[in-house]
């Protein structure tokens, strides 16, 4: 009859529309009945006609939630909410709250609807415009409509009144300054002890009010405390009530809300708290435990007890509450155990501690949001005495553990062994059983550590890499354990052949050298292997060859095989280790000589400082051993720096790093070189720095900080120069741009240090201690002339604390070409001793290339003892930024 | 606090989405799309809440439908599983022994009654007699003003019958 009517508007009902579309068997089809749905809205619409205006709107919603667009649609709920019939507004403002949300501009067109609704005489009216203006008000309307909502708080009819305290939370959450006119008659609908719709919405009310006011807070916990008490005494008291009984409970959503005010109002405050203690006693020891209600009842009370200042009592039953839970059989109890647990552990450690065993086996739970839970939980549980066996039991599951979940674990693993690596010989051991498990799931900077505390653990490198050679034969799948075992097989490839430093636990076995080859031509050959691996790979056969020379020829003919890979790199690697072990046989043994032992704290440093949020950061001094001290100032560097520079280029052909700034070559300074214990003699250690560099570039360290460690090698490089052409003449990228190894080495740092400063003039800067030993130490403090940029005063101090007098003491000065020093005659020459009248001494030194190169100095300072002559020599590298 | 309320179908169809939290019509169907793909296809036995972008989605599974709700991390998952039954016996009230399809043809009822219980993501009624009373109330109020109505109102009446 309807399209009788009209033959141009949507002629069918509600009903036959959802039918139809329904029907449709193909998305298409589907879309087409919405398209000729809509173009017929769209019709009625811009005829204004008002016949089918509730009918096109209740289609446009069902339309809407299929998720097509439906914005022409919104002006008709604003006719519709503005005529004057119930069911026209009913179904309008249900078109409002669906079709718009707060951040549309038509709902200010609203405003003054509902503000008329709002003082309408139909109570009905008034809920629709209430519960409207509770969901979807913004801000401005928040601000434009509170004293109607405030008026509606305090009127006469109760499910009004409820409505309009829901509406008020949102009101503050708009608008936070409007809390404290609300303070009162939300303190009053807690006195309509009857209806517990206004109950529970008044209780709401005032908790909100508490998160957006201190004031509030403070009023509400003065007024409201004892009131609170006695609903939450008469609801968990009531008799039966079949209106509000769940579960032979009445009203637990009134409980638990009370509870949660509770908690609000009792938070660092004792005296509520005292009036608080007893009833939730008798919640948390009456309330029956079978049915969920209950168990939600119990889990915010066990909250509550945990939030307020409660007695101890209390407290022992909220967790024995929680270990309750934890044995439960339903899946959602233990979830919810295990998440208040972790807020419970702040709390009182011991009490969760007991409950270990039951968290353990919720970690191997099927159900993938109680394993998170659980493994973060065990995670926060450990501690030095039950480390060891908690370990054991993650790693013995990691085994089983589904694929998506190891990831997760293998982490958490990581991060306890290394939180709680006292002893070496566990930590490596540890980490190998992880490495076999779930050697992929392992993440680089994890290996990377592993890897500088193996080359630490200097009793266990023997122990460690016939192990790893073990490994290698039953789980050659895993990549990284394939990387560290191929690191240490090139490291500590002749403890492996020949069992040296074989420990009790350790059953014999024996490895030809021809063994050692082959594990490592496997992993370069291995299709799954990727290019970082196959790049340690050639690293390792490269050192094996000076380490097992019968095998030389062998491993140079696989080297050469790679000479026609289509990776870059591993040709470019291939040509340049022929090259050296073809040409340079005289160079070749020390050029891969073992790595020194890498820097553990300055590692940990630079770890730390890359991700700050890394979980062992806090934990740096527990990861390091003690063997790694840093060095002291003056220490006289080993002068290789500048040639691992150079071999950085010649070599290896890593582009990048090198020209993304001179961060990486400081880095690898950092870890490979600085730290190196040989090094604090003075002698000359050509290559130690050079084998570093390989090893590092190849497990590519990370790329951080900015000390300004390569400057200091300046100075020293000429000591070095006669060996660095000769590893020049075999490098295939540098050798025609530099006539000397010394120029390129100078112009390479020089490159380096411009990045890192940017001098601040006249700026006063922090002194320095440039040296220091057992007996003596040297300060140095700055100042600048004004107008002189490039002219910095030096004020040396020397301080004797050793407890003889030393006589004809002289202290001499070098400084690189470009500086200038001119160096003053010292206050004295005779230095008391144990601290006593130091010696000041005046120098001035000039940059002629000011902020371009830093300055690195050589100190030699002479003395004499009860007439012996002692020397004792440094470096001076930590200068201010930017000073020079 | 409830941020949306979200019923969908065994077969992915949303029947019902409810936002308390401002959400634009892009994040809702991202939304809606995200948390279907992951509820539908969780076992039967695994425990009803996820966390989700630093929420909680409480869900639980009525014959064909999901119940979902998403909350803050901080509150009461098993309330808010009470309150999805609540919600659910409520509708059951209602319509008498509800099924997928009244919530398909009556999509406007299961709103107006989600209306009746929730305002600004808070519990509004713990009384089910309550609800039902006064949404009874209210549509004996559209009835009258369809019988008293000219014509024209009846027939839009008609359409949301």
């Amino acid at each position: 009859m309807d399209s009788i009517m009209n033959p141009f508007s949507s002629g069918t009902r509600l009903r036959d529309m959802i039918r139809a579309i329904r029907a449709c068997k193909t998305a298409a089809e589907e879309r087409g009945v919405i398209r000729k749905e809509c173009a017929a809205i769209r019709t009625d619409i811009n005829e204004n006609g008002a016949n089918y205006r509730h009918r096109n709107l209740a289609k446009l919603m069902f339309i809407h939630m299929l998720g097509y667009p439906t914005h022409f649609g919104q002006m008709e709920c604003l006719k519709l909410i503005a005529s004057a019939g119930f069911p026209e507004k009913r179904i309008g403002y249900l078109g409002l709250m669906l079709l718009l949300d707060e951040r549309q501009e038509v709902l200010m067109l609203v405003t003054n609807s509902l503000k008329q609704d709002l003082n309408h005489s139909n109570k009905y009216i008034v809920g629709l415009a209430v519960c409207a203006l509770g969901n979807i008000c913004s801000a401005e309307m928040a601000r434009d409509l509170s004293p109607e909502v405030e008026r509606l708080l305090q009127g006469r009819d109760l499910n009004i009144k409820k409505k309009a305290a829901l509406c008020s939370i949102r009101i503050i959450q708009k608008v936070p300054d409007m809390a404290e006119n609300f303070m009162s008659p939300a303190a009053s609908l807690l006195n309509e002890k009857k209806h517990h719709g206004v109950l529970i919405a008044g209780v709401q009310l005032c908790t909100e009010l508490c998160k957006a006011s201190v004031e509030a807070l403070e009023y509400l916990r003065k007024n409201c405390t004892e009131v609170l008490v006695r609903i939450l005494k008469d609801v968990s008291n009531s008799p039966y009530a079949p209106d509000y009984d769940i579960a032979g409970i009445t009203d637990p959503f009134l409980h638990i809300r009370a509870l949660r005010l509770m908690r609000t109002l009792g938070q660092g405050d004792a005296d509520s708290s005292d009036l608080m203690n007893d009833i939730l006693a008798q919640v948390a020891t009456k309330t029956e435990s079978n049915k969920n209600a209950g168990n939600a009842i119990l889990y915010e009370c066990v909250e509550t007890i945990m939030g307020i200042e409660a007695t101890s009592g209390l407290r022992v039953l909220a967790i024995n509450i929680l270990g309750k839970f934890l044995s439960n059989r339903d899946n959602n109890i233990r979830y919810v155990a295990l998440n208040m647990l972790m807020k419970a552990v702040s709390v009182d450690v011991q009490a969760v501690q007991r409950h270990r065993a039951t968290i353990l086996e919720c970690v191997k739970d099927s159900d993938a949001s109680i394993r998170k839970r659980a493994l973060e939980l065990v995670f926060l549980l450990v501690n030095d005495t039950n480390v060891k066996p908690l370990t054991k039991e993650l790693i013995e599951y990691l085994e089983d553990s589904d694929q998506e979940f190891k990831g997760d674990l293998t982490t958490k693993i990581c991060s306890i062994v290394e939180k709680f690596s006292f002893d070496k010989f566990w930590y490596i051991d540890q980490m190998l059983k992880v490495l076999i498990k779930a050697g992929n799931f392992v993440k680089d900077e994890i290996w990377h550590t592993l890897i500088v505390v193996i080359s630490n653990a200097l009793d266990l490198h023997g122990y460690t890499v016939r192990s790893l050679y073990k490994a290698l034969q039953s789980s050659c799948e895993q990549e990284s354990l394939v990387r560290v075992a191929i690191w240490c097989i090139g490291e500590y490839g002749e403890l492996l052949i020949n069992n040296i430093g074989v420990l009790d636990i350790e059953e014999p076995i024996t490895v030809t050298e021809s063994d050692a080859v082959d594990v490592v031509e496997i992993s370069l050959k291995r299709n799954s292997s990727d290019i970082t691996t196959r790049s340690m790979s050639l690293i390792s056969l490269l050192k094996l060859s000076s380490r097992f020379p019968p095998c030389s020829e062998r491993i140079r003919e696989l080297i050469i095989q790679q000479n026609s890979s289509l990776v870059l790199e591993l040709q470019q690697r291939s040509l340049e280790f022929n090259a050296i072990i073809q040409k340079h046989q005289d160079i070749k043994s020390s050029l891969v000589e073992k790595m020194p032992v890498l820097d553990e704290l300055a590692y940990h440093n630079k770890k730390s400082t890359s991700t700050p949020a890394n979980l062992s950061s806090g934990k740096t001094s527990q990861v390091t051993f003690g063997a790694s001290v840093k060095l002291p100032n003056g220490v006289a560097k080993s002068p290789a720096a500048p040639t691992a520079d150079l071999l950085d280029l010649s070599s290896d052909g890593i582009m990048q790093p090198m020209s993304s700034g001179g961060d990486f070559v400081h880095d690898v300074l950092d870890i490979g070189f600085a730290p190196s214990p040989s090094s604090s003699g003075s002698g000359i250690m050509p290559y130690s720095g050079v084998d570093a560099l390989l090893d590092l570039l190849s497990i590519g360290a990370t790329p951080v900080q900015n000390d300004l460690l390569a400057s200091n090698s300046i100075s020293t490089n000429q000591n070095n120069l006669s060996s660095i052409p000769q590893l020049e003449r075999s490098s295939s990228v540098s050798s025609s741009s530099a006539p000397t190894g010394a120029a390129l080495s100078v112009e390479l740092l020089g490159g380096l240090t411009t990045n890192s400063s940017i001098p601040e003039e006249y700026a006063p800067y922090p002194s320095i201690v440039a040296y220091q030993s057992d007996t003596l130490i040297v300060t140095f403090s700055f100042s600048k002339q004004p107008g002189d940029p490039q002219k910095t005063c030096i004020k040396a101090t020397y301080t004797n604390v050793s407890p003889n007098v030393y006589t004809d003491f002289l202290f001499q000065a070098a400084v690189p070409k470009f500086f200038q020093l001119k160096l003053d005659p010292a206050s004295s020459n005779i230095l008391p001793s144990s601290g006593n009248g130091p010696i000041t001494q005046s120098m001035v030194v000039t940059n002629s290339q000011q902020g371009q190169r830093a300055l690195a100095m050589r100190l030699r300072i002479s003395y004499k003892v009860d007439n012996q002559d002692k020397m004792e020599q440094g470096q001076v590298n930590n200068f201010p930024d930017g000073l020079l | 606090m409830i941020h949306f309320v979200l019923l969908i179908s065994r077969q992915g169809k949303v029947r019902l989405t409810k936002w308390y939290s401002p959400y634009s019509q892009k994040e809702r169907s991202k939304v809606i799309r995200e948390l279907s793909g992951v509820i539908l296809s969780r076992g039967p036995k695994l425990c009803n809440f996820i966390e989700w972008r630093g929420y909680k989605v409480v869900y639980k599974r009525y014959a064909s439908l999901y119940f979902c709700m998403c909350i803050d991390a901080d509150d009461n998952e098993l309330e808010v599983l009470e309150i999805i039954h609540h919600f659910v016996e409520i509708l059951d009230r209602y319509f008498g022994s509800v099924c997928e399809l009244d919530l398909i043809f009556n999509f406007h009822k299961a709103y107006y009654i989600l209306d009746e219980i929730l305002i600004a993501g808070e519990l509004q009624e713990s009384s089910k007699k309550t609800v039902t009373r006064l949404i009874a109330a209210q549509d004996s109020l559209v009835e009258t003003a369809k019988e008293q109505a000219s014509s024209i109102s009846n027939m839009i009446a008609q359409a949301t019958k």
